[in-house]
Parts: C-alpha cells; sequence; structure tokens
C-alpha cells in the first residue's frame, strides 16, 4: 500500500488518470442513479432490477451492432425500447406492489431481476457482450495520461440526460405531475391528477434512462446477463448519499464515488475496492444519521 | 436471437427424451448403456455448457455409428442422461444424487466449472461411481483423495505459466539477467483465476523474475482502469490477465484504450470472448493460453485427427469447437476405452481400467495419476498472429515464431 501512494507521490500523472477514469464510470452510474431516485421518490419502490435493465440496454445495442447499426444509435434507441418495456413491466407487477409494504416492492422487483436475467442469457447467450463504436484515445500531457473518447462520450452524455431529466421535471406538464405525487399522491389524486398514469410514466422514465445508460456501458465496458446488480447497488448508494430528489446531488455523489472507488483501487488494490465502496456507505449512513440527529437535538 | 430459442428448444427436448426414457433405466438396458451428466443448461455458463454438452454428444454419436463399444463379446451403443443444473453447484449435487439413485446411473461425465464439479464429486465418490470430467480445472479437486474422479484437461495452475516460461526464454535468449523481469498480474477473485495466479507467482519465483504487480479483481468489477494506471506506472515486461471472457474483453479493450506498453501480454479465455472478431487489430501479440487447438497432431480411431474433429464438429454445430467442446468429447473416448479394457460394466473394474487407462485422442495423450488428473498432456500457447490464433508454444507444436517483444502502440 505504501509503495502505491510512493508511485502516486513519484508520477503524479497517475492521479489526473486514476481521477478521470472514475469521474467517466461514475457517470454512467450516476444516469442510473436518477432512474432510481425517481422511483424510490415516486413510488417508494425501491426498484432492485436497474441493473438488469441496464444490461438490457447494453444487449440491446448490441443486438444492433449484429444488424449493422452503429451503436452510438444504441443510446436513444434502447431508451426508447426500454420505456416501453418498463411501462409494460409497471402494468404487469410494480403497479400491483407500489403502494403495498415496501418488503413486497422488494421482492417483486428482486423476482424480476431473476427472471431479465435469464431472458437475456437465453436470448443472447452466457458471453461477456460488447459494442465497439470506432471512436478513439486522447492523448494528454505528453501521452502519459488517457482519455478513451468513448468513455468521455459516455461522461457527457450522461451528464445531458442528467440536464434533460431535470429540465423535463420542472417545466414539462407530466413532470410537474410527477413532482407533485411525489410530494403527495393523495393530494395530486385530489387534484385530478391521474397518478396511475404518472407511476407508469415515471417507471417507464426509469427505464429508458437504464437503457441509455446500458448503451453507454456496452461501448466502454461490457455487459453480461449476469452482472447488473453492480449497478442497482451502485445506484442505491448514490441515491442514499444524495437523498431523494436531489438530482444534482445525484450527479456529483455519481461522480466522487466513481473516483473514490478508483484511488481505492490503486491505493489499496482492487481487491479491496468493492468492500471500500461498502464501507463508504456506512460511514456515510453513520455521519448523515448523526448530523440528523444533532438537527433533531437542536429542534427540541 | 435463433441461437437462444434453438436452446429453449433443444432444452425442451432434452427435457421430453428424458422423460421418454422413463424413471427405472438401469445403468445398462439391452444394448444401451447410460452415463449421466448434470450441465449447465440455464444460468451463468449456458455457453460453456452447451459446448460441453455437444462434446459429449458428438462423442456418443462418433462412437454409435462406429458400431458402438464391445464390452465381454457383445456390442452396447451409448445414451447420455442430462439433467439442467442452472449453473449452481448445489443443484448439481442434488441431480447427481438423483442420476445415481433413481435413475441407476453409474458413470457420471462431468459438468462444467471447477464450482459444479467440485460439488458433485464428492457425491460420485460416497456411491463409488466412476466420473470423468473435462471441465474442472481447479487443482483442488485433486488433492481430497478422491478414487473415483478423473479429468482429461490440465489443471488450472499450468494454464499461464507457459507464458512465463516463455518470457523468461526470451530474455535469456537476449542475454537479460532474469532477475531483472518484471511482472504483472491482474486476477480474478475466484477459484479457477486464484489457482492461474498460484501457478504464475510459483514460477515465477522459480526464475526469480520479480512480481509487480499483484491485483486481484472482484468478480463484480467491470473495469479494469485502476490496475492498468499502475502497470503503465510501473512498466512490467510481462502482464498476465486471467478473469474468464469479462477479463480477456476488459484487458484487451483497456489496454488499447489506456496505450499501456508491455512487451508480453498472457490472458485466458481468448476464444470464448471473441477477442479477435470484437478488438481486430488490437488484440494482436496478446498470447493466449488453451487445452486445445485443432492444430495439434494428436489423433485417434474414432475422430481421425484434432482438425478432422474440428471439421466434423462445425459440420454439425456450425462453429469450430471451442476447447470446451473438444475436452468433453474426450472424456466420452476416455469412457469408452476403459469399459473395452475392463470387459464389465462393473463399476470398480471399471474404475481401475480407467486408472490404468493409457492412450492418445485427438485431444491430447491421457494419463492419470493417482490423484486422478491427466499428466500427459501439456497445455498450449496461442499468439494473434494476423487475426488468427497460430501456436507458439511449447515448441514441438509451435506453428510459427512468437513475435515479441509487442512494439509500443505508438507505433501499431
Amino acid at each position: 500500500m505504501a509503495a502505491n501512494v510512493q508511485l502516486l507521490a513519484d508520477a503524479p500523472f497517475l492521479i489526473l488518470q486514476l481521477l478521470l477514469d472514475g469521474l467517466m464510470i461514475g457517470a454512467i452510474f450516476a444516469v442510473a442513479a436518477y432512474g432510481m431516485a425517481l422511483v424510490w421518490g415516486v413510488m417508494n419502490v425501491i426498484n432492485v432490477v436497474q441493473g438488469e435493465l441496464v444490461m438490457l440496454g447494453g444487449f440491446i445495442t448490441y443486438q444492433l451492432t449484429l444488424w449493422g447499426v452503429s451503436p452510438l444509435w444504441g443510446v436513444p434507441v434502447a431508451a426508447l425500447v426500454l420505456f416501453f418495456i418498463g411501462f409494460g413491466l409497471h402494468h404487469a407487477v410494480i403497479r400491483r406492489v407500489a403502494d403495498r409494504d415496501m418488503f413486497i416492492s422488494l421482492l417483486a422487483t428482486f423476482g424480476l431481476s431473476i427472471l431479465l436475467q435469464q431472458l437475456m442469457n437465453q436470448i443472447w447467450g452466457g458471453d461477456v457482450r460488447t459494442a465497439e463504436s470506432g471512436l478513439g484515445t486522447w492523448f494528454l500531457l505528453d501521452y502519459t495520461v488517457t482519455v478513451s473518447q468513448m468513455k468521455a462520450a459516455a461522461c457527457g452524455g450522461a451528464i445531458a440526460i442528467g440536464c434533460a431529466l431535470i429540465l423535463f421535471l420542472k417545466k414539462s406538464r407530466i413532470g410537474q405531475a410527477i413532482r407533485a405525487t411525489a410530494q403527495n399522491p393523495r393530494a395530486a389524486r385530489i387534484l385530478g391528477i391521474d397518478t396511475n398514469r404518472v407511476f407508469a410514466a415515471t417507471y417507464g422514465i426509469n427505464a429508458a434512462l437504464c437503457g441509455a445508460a446500458g448503451a453507454l456501458v456496452v461501448m466502454a465496458y461490457s455487459v453480461h446477463p449476469y452482472i447488473g446488480l453492480p449497478y442497482t447497488v451502485r445506484s442505491f448508494m448514490i441515491v442514499i448519499v444524495a437523498g431523494l430528489g436531489n438530482l444534482p446531488g445525484v450527479i456529483a455523489a455519481g461522480l466522487g464515488l466513481g473516483a473514490a472507488e478508483n484511488f481505492a483501487g490503486f491505493i489499496l488494490g482492487v481487491q479491496y475496492q468493492v468492500a471500500f465502496v461498502f464501507c463508504l456507505l456506512v460511514v456515510i449512513l453513520v455521519i448523515r444519521s448523526s448530523l440528523l440527529q444533532r438537527q433533531r437535538r437542536f429542534l427540541r | 436471437m435463433w441461437k437462444g430459442w434453438a436452446g429453449a428448444v433443444g432444452a425442451a427436448a432434452l427435457g421430453a427424451s428424458v422423460l421418454a426414457a422413463g424413471h427405472a433405466v438401469a445403468k445398462v438396458e439391452g444394448d444401451t448403456v447410460y452415463l449421466g451428466a448434470a450441465v449447465s443448461l440455464t444460468g451463468k455458463y449456458t455457453t460453456a455448457g452447451e459446448h460441453t454438452q455437444r462434446g459429449y454428444d458428438l462423442a456418443v454419436k462418433a462412437i454409435n455409428d462406429a458400431g458402438g463399444i464391445t464390452v465381454g463379446g457383445e456390442t452396447y451403443r451409448l445414451e447420455v442422461i442430462y439433467y439442467d443444473d442452472e449453473s449452481t453447484p448445489a443443484r448439481g449435487a442434488q441431480l447427481a444424487e438423483r442420476l445415481i439413485n433413481q435413475d441407476g446411473v453409474a458413470f457420471m461425465l462431468g459438468p462444467y466449472s471447477s464450482g459444479l464439479t467440485k460439488a458433485i464429486a464428492p457425491v460420485t465418490e460416497q456411491y463409488g461411481v466412476p466420473m470423468v470430467e473435462a471441465n474442472g480445472a481447479s487443482l483442488q479437486l485433486f488433492n481430497k483423495g478422491y478414487r473415483y474422479l478423473f479429468a482429461v484437461l490440465s489443471t488450472t495452475e499450468q494454464y499461464l505459466a507457459s507464458a512465463v516460461a516463455l518470457a523468461a526464454e526470451l530474455a535469456e535468449r537476449e542475454g537479460r539477467d532474469l532477475a531483472t523481469l518484471k511482472l504483472a498480474g491482474a486476477f480474478e477473485n475466484d477459484p479457477f483465476s486464484q489457482d492461474i495466479r498460484a501457478g504464475v507467482l510459483e514460477d515465477a519465483a522459480k526464475f526469480g523474475i520479480q512480481v509487480v504487480v499483484d491485483d486481484q479483481l472482484p468478480p463484480e468489477l467491470n473495469d479494469m482502469a485502476a490496475t492498468l494506471a499502475k502497470v503503465k506506472a510501473v512498466r512490467p515486461d510481462i502482464l498476465v490477465v486471467s478473469g474468464h471472457s469479462k477479463g480477456a474483453a476488459l484487458a484487451i479493450r483497456q489496454v488499447q484504450e489506456m496505450r499501456v506498453d508491455v512487451p508480453m501480454l498472457a490472458i485466458t479465455h481468448c476464444d470464448s470472448a471473441d477477442v479477435i472478431g470484437k478488438f481486430g487489430a488490437a488484440s494482436e501479440y496478446t498470447l493466449c493460453a488453451s487445452q486445445w487447438a485443432p492444430t495439434l497432431s494428436y489423433r485417434d480411431d474414432v475422430f481421425g485427427s484434432a482438425a478432422d474433429f474440428a471439421v466434423t464438429f462445425e459440420a454439425a454445430y456450425g462453429y469450430v469447437p471451442p476447447y470446451q467442446a473438444a475436452e468433453s468429447a474426450a472424456a466420452v473416448l476416455v469412457f469408452a476405452d476403459a469399459f473395452e479394457r475392463a470387459g464389465t460394466f462393473a463399476r470398480d473394474a471399471v474404475r481401475d481400467a480407467l486408472a490404468a487407462t493409457e492412450m492418445q485422442t485427438f485431444y491430447g495423450n491421457v494419463r492419470f495419476d493417482e490423484t486422478g488428473k491427466n499428466i500427459a498432456k501439456p497445455m498450449v500457447l496461442y499468439q494473434i498472429q494476423d487475426g488468427a490464433y497460430v501456436v507458439v508454444a511449447p515448441t514441438r507444436w509451435a506453428a510459427s515464431e512468437v513475435r515479441h517483444p509487442t512494439p509500443p502502440w505508438s507505433e501499431r
């Protein structure tokens, strides 16, 4: 470990490299996390199937490449296809569990994740899939720092998607209805908002976000039917850290988590990279709850 | 997409055939001797499980078409009863019990993966049922004192050891002191890759090579940036990556993206990750460990040469056989040979015949040591040269000289 820190001190360009790589993967985590925050905030459902929806977006993009279409089209196409799949899933399953105990919806979405895993496995097989965007690499500081153009594009895309989502929720009619329902579903219903439609739209939008994220993942990293879980866990963490209904917070937490994770992997060794993420989660939860307690004491 | 459907239909047909076979199948029924196997037809090993099953099926068909096996003066046909283990060890162990107790199977073929084999071996051992397996390479399978377990493949610690030896040989040829040679390794944190890691570290120690990076990738990790940044900074002479197909795909892609210049990159699972098809020129110079190659000069009476097997397999299934299919087919050949030499279907006689196996198959020579692992077949090392896999080590089968060192990215 000391040797790794020494290495960072000897070669400061590594710090920049790790930071950039971390921010780029963090941006993708953030997109999936927006969706999770939405569904959680509006419908009070913790969507465990998040990671599988991301993988599905990746596989749809991969399928496009098999048909000879550039995978860059995968971002809008996967988002669109996933929107309808999300809509369908809501109609078939989520609608029936949304207003029940959270445990029921956890179980239901967990079941959906197993179902989707196996479906993807049957359709595309159990191999790792990647799609080549054909983009190259940028070199900084005399070839010492490299930035994959695909990852940079993924990062930019993720931030653009986030901004678009914030605007959509603020300005559009359905966005306003979603926010109203999140604040108080009963009052929203009394005021004439069809909350069922709002829920369906929310879940569809979440799936679309995951689809777009998946398209970015298959171009920048890889997809496999059974590696969706890390995306679910990271989304969950980011939402916990940022809080519900705080989309700029989600972007910041996503980027921060990606960078912190990458530094931890370098300094502690990658075998502790995932462990570090979970330790960080515990620390943040402890700090958060102690801060909240202090506030309450003050109020008393 | 059609492949997935074909798989589903195949699984359904399989289920039907299992039902048709009836539940009171004796180990030998009329002129048919039944072998049992749990293979992964659903779950995360689906693809490899399919290769395994196709290897078994092809060998059974070839043997039956050639007139079957002669045991005690009578000829018998082979047939395999399959169940889907869902890629989970617990299910595999259950199905092994079922095959033995309910279906009356007295001879087992192995499942796919070391994990599943580890779960099934105690069951077959308990019932004294001989199992010839072709897809469990972990060394830990062979230090438990199992008597009824036989493996036709090379064990894991040999996978990339040949790459380390090759690096040492090349350095010596250049007149370099081996102590100045630096090795970086990234191994997934699972039993298979950790066995490979143990083999690589042992060989590095043997040659006196320094290990400068030794990262263990969590299985859920989908990014190697942190490891590769380190590799780039310490400039090793050889980079070894083992992490199934995901590790292979990530290594090739990210080494290229991050412009990591290393003179030698050695990985596993090149063909199952289809690195040539996916990454084209970026995969050039990569060394890949393999159990088998169609260009090897082994042969047998059932399939002919290794190349003949590849042709037969491709005609039947439409793709070049990966080594998983080849070793699975070899397991059936080993069983057939043991039956004929034993001259009976008594379990212990067959077990002893298996232990005394000494044969050549298209897949390689087979001779088991007392722990049941095949010690007569070396691993081969491919290098990707001009968009094709070319055997470069061991020298006896080398079709071409290894291209070394890999030029830096600025010149590629």
